[in-house]
């Protein structure tokens, strides 16, 4: 492995089943991330603070605390745009740079230098956006999430903005979970659970498995005679995608974090899903000069029958990030040093 | 992803001041907040009956609201995980034991074309 610049993290969305049941506080999480060498903290401020968008200065120096207290850093805060927020009306496009401003501000209080733009956000917004992000010191990167890709005509508005503006403040966040190989068990086992029928979510997953048309699967599903457990399956199908990771080789220089969805890391220490063995060679070769950050969810997946362990299935990622990345002490199995109120999986 | 705790176990009980109804806790099926204004609706059906929303509030940390007061709340939010309270009235006090509880949270979601949200169904029992 030659030398990188790839930096390992963890989005706290990945405990959001531990900190929704209460079973770990904010605090918990990040010290969770730092005992498996992810040092870049990613944050979804409405999800992990409560008073969002109003943080205190008490809270401002608790975090940055935190940080200090654990070796770690604020990687990246995750936007949301809430165009729908009243009933009768969609937001202005004013009201909607407005809303990115604030969560920019939030960024620089908490000390993210990257701000996620979900998926949503218009090109037009971005626009107008960007320089208030420039101004300070922020980037915005758009998230590429499945079922988009490179070519998709929403990524294409968004990527002629960022070369006709060459805004430096404007980006990509590509989320992994567009290389989405082979269909992921723990949801196909799911919806066997919640009353599918076996033959037809063997017909889903061996459809998305040869990479085979998905676009009639709803149908056929119904045609089959399926119920809402084979549906929604079937719209799962549509929505993963696989896609060629050498595709972000032609867009590296807008793209300033990875958000490393997964679904499911084995006992052998791979995802199910995901070939990141493929994935992180190409940031490495890429010269990716970011965070490679975990986005757990395969919780709301197995929540029904099993216990969760979100700070285990992390930790395996990262044992695997370190061993892809080439570093000389690699986070061990067993090694996590973490309290948590769930037990193992 | 979250609907199974959308209905919380504990807390269950007749309401406080004096008319007949109750009040169960209740959680919103989502990964982050939401200010109230994107929470279209927290619909109760009680061992079979609907509850009119007209005989339910809403309370989040503190804060009781109506359900047409929601909408146009923009300044308050339902937390990640919050446990609030669904008040609600009944035409007789509640009997002693256990209850079907089923509470159905449709959320505005901007990102999604269709309605967010979820729904739980419990049995629980009237804390005495």
């Amino acid at each position: 492995m030659t030398t990188h610049t790839v930096r390992r993290g963890v989005s706290l969305y990945s405990y959001q089943e531990e900190f929704f049941l209460r079973t770990m506080s904010l605090e918990d999480c990040i010290r969770a991330a730092a005992d498996c060498g992810a040092l870049g903290i990613e944050v979804i401020p409405e999800q992990s603070i409560p008073g969002y968008p109003h943080l205190t200065d008490e809270f401002v120096d608790t975090w940055h605390g935190w940080m200090q207290r654990y070796g770690t850093h604020t990687a990246a805060t995750d936007l949301f745009l809430d165009t729908k927020r009243h009933p009768d009306r969609w937001l202005t496009l004013e009201e909607q740079v407005a809303s990115i401003r604030q969560d920019v501000d939030i960024a620089v209080r908490l000390g993210a230098r990257i701000v996620r733009a979900i998926i949503n956000t218009s090109p037009e917004v971005m626009a107008a956006a960007a320089p208030y992000a420039e101004e300070a010191g922020v980037r915005l990167l758009l998230e590429v999430h499945a079922p988009f890709h490179y070519e998709h005509p929403w990524i294409l508005q968004h990527l002629e903005v960022m070369y006709r503006t060459g805004s430096p403040a404007l980006g990509l966040m590509p989320d992994m979970g567009t290389y989405v190989r082979r269909f992921p068990r723990v949801v196909s086992e799911r919806a066997l659970r919640d009353g599918a029928k076996p033959e037809l979510v063997d017909l889903v997953v061996r459809t998305y498995d040869e990479h085979g048309d998905t676009h009639a699967l709803m149908d056929v599903v119904h045609y089959r005679g399926g119920g809402p457990a084979d549906f929604g399956l079937a719209r799962q199908a549509t929505h993963y995608i696989w896609s060629e990771p050498k595709a972000m080789l032609d867009h590296m220089p807008l793209i300033g974090h990875v958000q490393a969805k997964f679904y499911e890391m084995t006992d052998e220490g791979v995802e199910y899903s995901i070939p990141y063995d493929e994935i992180v060679p190409v940031l490495v070769d890429g010269g990716f000069d970011g965070h490679l950050s975990s986005e757990y969810e395969g919780n709301r997946h197995v929540q029904d029958a099993f216990p969760v362990d979100s700070v285990e299935q992390v930790r395996r990622q990262h044992a695997m990030f370190a061993r892809l990345l080439g570093e000389q002490d690699p986070v061990l199995p067993g090694a996590g040093q973490t309290t948590t109120g769930t037990g193992s999986i | 992803m979250f609907d199974q705790y959308i209905v919380c176990e504990e807390g269950f009980r007749a309401r406080d001041d004096g008319r007949a109804g109750g009040v169960v806790e209740v959680r919103m099926p989502y990964y982050r907040g939401l200010t109230l204004s994107m929470v279209e609706a927290v619909d109760l059906v009680l061992d079979g009956r609907p509850v009119p929303p007209a005989d339910t509030t809403l309370t989040v940390h503190g804060n009781t609201y109506a359900p047409d007061q929601l909408g146009r709340t923009t300044d308050d939010r339902w937390e990640m995980g919050e446990r609030a309270q669904l008040a609600f009235l009944t035409d007789e006090p509640l009997a002693p034991g256990e209850h079907d509880v089923a509470v159905a949270v449709r959320l505005r979601i901007s990102y999604m074309p269709v309605p967010g949200g979820g729904r739980d169904r419990k049995r629980l029992t009237l804390a005495s």
